[in-house]
């Protein structure tokens, strides 16, 4: 038999207008539970207005050990990032 | 609305403060001591929510006393006879399931009260009742979570919650035993009187309970005289002795 809780990544939402943003993880019998163990160990401090609970095992990561293949080809492709244009002032933060 | 009296209004406001102060000592007791750190928290958060609630209840009692006291002095420098709790809040906590199921009674009652207070003719405990409600409101919802996963849980954490609620049950009476001074507070619209409050209260753990496939015990006994003062148990002296013993030794000691 299984005693351990499964494992959540927790999601929390600082303000409205934001994204989500991973803010750790914890353990819990069920998805409501995270949820509420989320409020009392993230959001004691007044950190956000949305939670969102995922189940550690649904999500799908990269490996670390096909990190060459997978990131460096970016590193030399300077001309992806959209910085040869010029940004009217009307434009505000990007 | 009759007007009402400074001494019944104090002792209402002691038995709200007094509640939230003895049960916020009881679960601050686990801190560092829970089954999983998530509990931990949980537990040390609704701690925290009741003795905020205790200054509220306290400073408000202290002003109406009119004697100059602060709610600190009101918490820490009276003796077990002047405290107004209900024996339940003063129980030992036992195993985490008695903690949950003695929580779930007394959040239960708590906030079918606080939502009764938020009608208050007195302001302040309105305001009090306001901030109150939003936080028992979630312990609630948590305990009454807690209360259903181990009662419908394993065989031994069903065993367990049973026999919390058996042991604990003769406590759940005594919340609702109205005297004098309530019905008085009730007549002046500032305080239900508790009797009226058994229905919802019945209601709210019916539907939890029955949820949580455990039995309620088939007995209206109650103990009581932690309300009214007339005889706590032997636990109440420990707990004072514990959270008043540095008042004691080193008097307006402060940081």
């Amino acid at each position: 038999m299984k005693h351990e809780w499964p494992l959540w990544e927790i999601f929390i939402r600082g303000q409205h207008g934001m994204s989500h943003r991973h803010v750790g993880s914890l353990h819990a019998p069920d998805a409501e539970m995270a949820v509420k163990n989320a409020r009392d160990v993230y959001t004691r401090r007044n950190e956000g207005v949305s939670i969102w609970v995922v189940e550690a095992r649904h999500i799908t990561a990269t490996v670390p050990g096909e990190k060459g293949p997978m990131f460096e080809p970016s590193e030399s492709k300077v001309y992806r990032h959209p910085t040869f244009f010029d940004i009217p002032d009307e434009v505000g933060h990007m | 609305m009759a007007e009402v009296d400074k001494t019944q209004l104090a002792q209402f406001l002691l038995r709200m403060g007094d509640n939230t102060l003895i049960l916020g000592h009881r679960v601050s007791e686990w801190c560092g001591h829970s089954p999983v750190l998530e509990e931990d928290i949980a537990l040390a958060n609704t701690a925290l929510d009741l003795l905020g609630q205790t200054s509220l209840w306290l400073g408000y009692a202290a002003e109406v006393r009119g004697t100059g006291e602060t709610a600190d002095d009101v918490a820490f420098l009276r003796d077990a006879w002047d405290f107004r709790n209900l024996l339940l809040v003063e129980l030992p906590n036992g195993d985490f399931g008695r903690t949950m199921m003695r929580q779930f009674l007394f959040d239960a009652f708590h906030s079918v009260l606080l939502g009764r207070l938020l009608q208050s003719s007195d302001q302040t405990v309105r305001e009090i009742a306001e901030k109150a409600s939003k936080e028992v409101a979630y312990h609630v919802e948590r305990s009454a979570d807690t209360v259903v996963g181990l009662g419908d849980g394993t065989e031994e954490s069903h065993a367990r919650m049973q026999a919390a609620l058996d042991y604990l049950w003769p406590y759940v009476g005594e919340m609702f035993a109205s005297d004098e001074t309530d019905r008085a507070l009730a007549a002046a619209g500032v305080a239900p009187d508790p009797a009226n409050l058994r229905d919802d209260f019945d209601a709210l753990i019916g539907k939890v309970l029955a949820e949580a496939t455990l039995h309620i015990p088939d007995s209206d006994f109650a103990h009581k005289g932690g309300r009214t003062g007339a005889m706590h148990t032997e636990h109440l002296g420990h707990i004072l002795c514990q959270m008043q013993w540095l008042q004691r030794v080193y008097p307006n000691a402060n940081w």
